[in-house]
């Protein structure tokens, strides 16, 4: 459904999107994840022909983002960052302006309405001005403005920022009951969310795309260290290399300034080092204060696959 | 052109929700009523004073005394209204982020630049038209020197129209540059002015470039109008300085995307 080669973005000196490539099949949400600045909204807007990419193509729907631009904003439902509102409006009035816009028939203009009013929970707001609206509806009549044209593609950038966790819920279900039909593409900061609606995650960061498989795969893939942190009163000399020789020991990172002395063990893992490690230091005579064993998180992972990029880099 | 009927049907319920529309329309009404009002009192004087001397009575002209200077001060009073109608024509666009959902639908961007354009000058004529009592209280009155003329009126107030769309056509133009309206305002009324006084730097020149400032002055090429003539060179002068600022304004939108 949508094919993107090699696409590339440069303002001035900086490069946004940096020669990525994937694929997104029919029925698939695909999640964009990176943090602030990676690159998630530019890709967004060169797929939806907002912004038109310095090198590189892709085809939405077998329609070429430069050549046939006119037909994806056909098939195509966007909401941007923020969502795209006419403040002085009302929600009815917007997303009737929006379907006309769109180019939804006139016989199919009510359904269509009454269908994203259903959808996105709008009944109570919908002859309210936007303008007055909270953030959570704003977001949601952003969304449904995304829908009102019941588009083969969607596109969501950030769709659950400031949301409540219980509106956050609400649009989960609702990306997740799109899929199947429709390709939906979403970026998101947030890990969960990925975890939760999507099939297929990419990770990107500085405009680079540094992992792209399904959420388990990812995380699978990047389990494979297990830390270890230790608290010491005061470190003997040789601590560090005697815990460093331990088998199994990966890599060992420290820091001995101020109060509190942390020794960081990673492990691979299937093994367990804890017990290993807290003999070492008794023995050594350093005063162990603490130890600490920690499963990967989410968070975790995110943080890995992106630092990851820096140390290759640097 | 549907695409054009529901931008310009949704740019014309924006101004007439907020205050905008009003705002201009009254001070509009205000400021020609009063300078309305100096013209026929100045016309009532010279009556007066001709009263005596059926040659001079002769010499008036209720079309020439009255409306030349009359509208005269409607396109004085628009120069300072225009800018202040578009500003916020993409501008606000650009402020709440709505450009992307405009640049992402089906519409091309000649659409919207024109569907925005012709909203505003519904906008404009309306307000234009309310100042139409003006020679319909004229027309009622019985004068000794011959009634009031229709025909030059109405070429009069086409002229209005056409130098209107120019003002407004820059001010679209204006605010497509920014995000700011101030900004917009700022450059549109810096622009309408220029065009204006380039008729006085024409006066201080001599040669050529005399020949050729004074052509490009937007108030001069209104004077046949008022004098109830339709020259073609004032016509074809207002639609293509019209163009070209749809034109930029087409080219500035577009070219805006790359750098988003």
């Amino acid at each position: 459904m949508i094919e993107v080669k090699g696409l590339t973005k440069i303002f001035g000196d900086i490069t946004a999107v940096n020669d990525i490539s994937f694929k997104v099949k029919k029925g698939e949400v695909l999640g964009f994840l990176g943090p602030n600045g990676a690159g998630k909204t530019t890709t967004m807007r060169m797929l939806t022909c907002f912004s038109p990419a310095t090198s590189g193509t892709a085809t939405i729907g077998g329609y070429d983002i430069f050549d046939d631009f006119f037909e994806i904003k056909k098939i195509l439902g966007y909401l941007p960052e923020s969502p795209p509102l006419y403040l002085e409006l009302t929600a009815r009035e917007y997303l009737d302006y929006v379907s006309k816009l769109k180019g939804v028939a006139k016989s199919r203009r009510k359904s269509a309405l009454d269908m994203v009013i259903d959808r996105c929970g709008l009944e109570k707001v919908i002859d309210r001005v936007l303008g007055n609206l909270s953030k959570g509806y704003r977001q949601r009549v952003g969304l449904a403005q995304a829908l009102i044209n019941d588009p083969e593609v969607i596109i969501l950038d950030e769709p659950t920022s400031g949301l409540d966790p219980k509106q956050i819920i609400e649009i989960r279900e609702l990306i997740k009951s799109l899929a199947g039909e429709r390709t939906v593409i979403l970026s998101t900061h947030i890990l969960p969310e990925v975890t939760h609606v999507c099939q297929k995650i990419i990770v990107i960061n500085e405009g680079n795309i540094i992992a792209e498989d399904t959420y388990e795969q990812l995380s699978a893939r990047l389990k494979e260290a297990n830390n270890t942190t230790l608290i010491v009163r005061e470190p003997t000399v040789d601590l560090l290399d005697k815990i460093s020789s331990v088998s199994g020991a990966l890599s060992v990172t420290h820091d001995f300034d101020g109060n509190v002395k942390t020794i960081r063990v990673e492990s691979a893992t299937d093994i367990d080092l804890r017990e290993e490690l807290a003999k070492l230091v008794v023995a050594s005579g350093s005063g162990l204060l603490e130890l600490k064993h920690e499963a990967m998180s989410l968070e975790d992972v995110f943080l890995k696959l992106i630092t990851k990029e820096d140390r290759t880099e640097n | 052109m549907g695409n054009v009927i529901n931008i310009t049907k949704k740019e014309l319920k924006s101004y007439f929700i907020s205050p905008i529309a009003y705002v201009i329309a009254t001070v509009f009404l205000i400021i020609t009523g009063y300078m309305y009002w100096k013209n026929v009192m100045a016309f009532n004087a010279a009556c007066f004073r001709a009263a005596s001397l059926p040659e001079a009575l002769k010499r008036l002209n209720v079309n020439r005394d009255i409306f030349i200077s009359n509208f005269r001060s409607i396109i004085v009073t628009i120069m300072y209204m225009m800018p202040i109608i578009t500003m916020r024509i993409f501008s606000e666009e650009k402020k709440n982020k709505t450009m992307e959902l405009l640049m992402t639908s089906p519409v091309t961007v000649p659409e919207v630049v024109f569907g925005k354009f012709l909203a505003s000058f519904i906008l404009y004529a309306g307000i234009i038209g309310t100042t139409l009592y003006m020679p319909l209280f004229i027309s009622t009155v019985q004068f000794t020197m011959g009634d009031l003329y229709w025909t030059p009126i109405l070429v009069g107030y086409l002229g209005v129209l056409m130098l209107g769309s120019v003002f407004l056509a820059i001010g679209i133009f204006a605010s497509s540059l920014t995000e700011n309206q101030i900004v917009a305002a700022v450059i549109s009324f810096g622009f309408i002015l220029m065009f204006t006084l380039i008729d006085a730097a024409a006066a201080q020149v001599q040669g050529l470039l005399r020949v050729i400032l004074s052509k490009l002055s937007l108030v001069a090429h209104s004077r046949s109008f008022f004098n109830g003539v339709i020259d073609s060179r004032d016509v074809i002068y207002y639609l293509s300085f019209m163009a070209l600022a749809l034109f930029l304004t087409f080219r500035v939108v577009e070219s805006k995307r790359w750098t988003q």
